[in-house]
């Protein structure tokens, strides 16, 4: 996979949970993940097609979507639920639609199915391709982490 | 700002961004919302009760916005009703799309109150 398609990546992700939450957060440095372990608690999986076909994936830890959601309804949510489940799944479909945008300016256009979620201690994302997966960890400034995986094989 | 009593339809399949959206609608200190979780349930409401403005998610299972919009424009007592279109999706081409179909404002996930606020000035020409 290109190394420069993780970028876009990952200003639409700090830029949607900016946006949505007023949190801060920072970035890591990319690095490929070779094992197919979620990092997180719950992951919300979207496939892409287009210039490149694959997978974006964004694993979040318990406190950290717990903190994403509760910054995004403007009040304290301590619990996992359906409905901490369903915005793993919109925060993906954001991430995922912002850097589609941004990557239309590069020339790249993508589409994106609907994200699916999987929740659970040591779940396993799957990527749909076998391309190499980039890999980057925010943390939340107020603590809770969450690592978006991209997956990409290509160009067609 | 707008009327602070006009009734608004927010329409999501995700509960989610329903309450999102009304949360940051109560920000802007307007609180008459009701909601709709996909398009067929939005028609009914629209048809049993006033409502002045929707606000609709672009993608959902049954009837999408589009739809629903079409559906709307269709029928002529609804044809001056604004209604924004919300995506995540932000291609030229499907903001085209949604134009032709008679859009009357069209706004990008994510977004805050303060770009909300910005819609809906534009969409009752404030």
């Amino acid at each position: 996979m290109n190394s420069k398609l993780i970028q876009p990546f990952i200003e639409a992700t700090q830029n949607v949970v900016r946006i949505m939450t007023d949190l801060e957060l920072s970035a890591g440095t990319p690095y490929l993940k070779k094992d197919k372990a979620a990092k997180g608690d719950l992951s919300g999986v979207l496939g892409m097609t287009g210039d490149f076909n694959g997978t974006l994936s964004v694993s979040f830890t318990e406190a950290g979507i717990l903190q994403i959601v509760s910054g995004m309804f403007g009040e304290r949510i301590e619990q996992l639920d359906d409905e901490i489940h369903d915005a793993a799944g919109e925060l993906t479909n954001m991430i995922s639609g912002q850097a589609r945008r941004n990557l239309e300016t590069m020339g790249i256009s993508l589409e994106a199915a609907i994200p699916t979620v999987i929740q659970g201690k040591c779940h396993m994302i799957k990527h749909i391709t076998s391309a190499p997966t980039v890999a980057v960890d925010f943390r939340l400034r107020t603590g809770g982490e969450f690592t978006v995986e991209l997956c990409l094989e290509g160009p067609r | 700002m707008v009327d602070k009593d006009i009734c608004i339809l927010v329409v999501d399949d995700f509960s989610t961004m329903r309450r999102l959206i009304k949360r940051i609608l109560k920000e802007l200190e307007l609180t008459n919302i009701i909601e709709a979780d996909n398009g067929v349930a939005a028609w009914e409401r629209i048809n049993e009760q006033q409502v002045d403005l929707v606000v609709c998610d672009w993608n959902m299972p049954t009837m999408t916005g589009l739809d629903l919009l079409e559906k709307l424009r269709a029928d002529e007592r609804f044809t001056q009703l604004p209604f924004i279109m919300v995506t995540a999706e932000g291609k030229k081409e499907s903001v085209i799309e949604a134009t032709k179909k008679g859009v009357t404002g069209y706004i990008t996930k994510p977004f805050n109150a303060k770009d909300l606020e910005r819609k809906l000035k534009t969409v009752f020409n404030e």
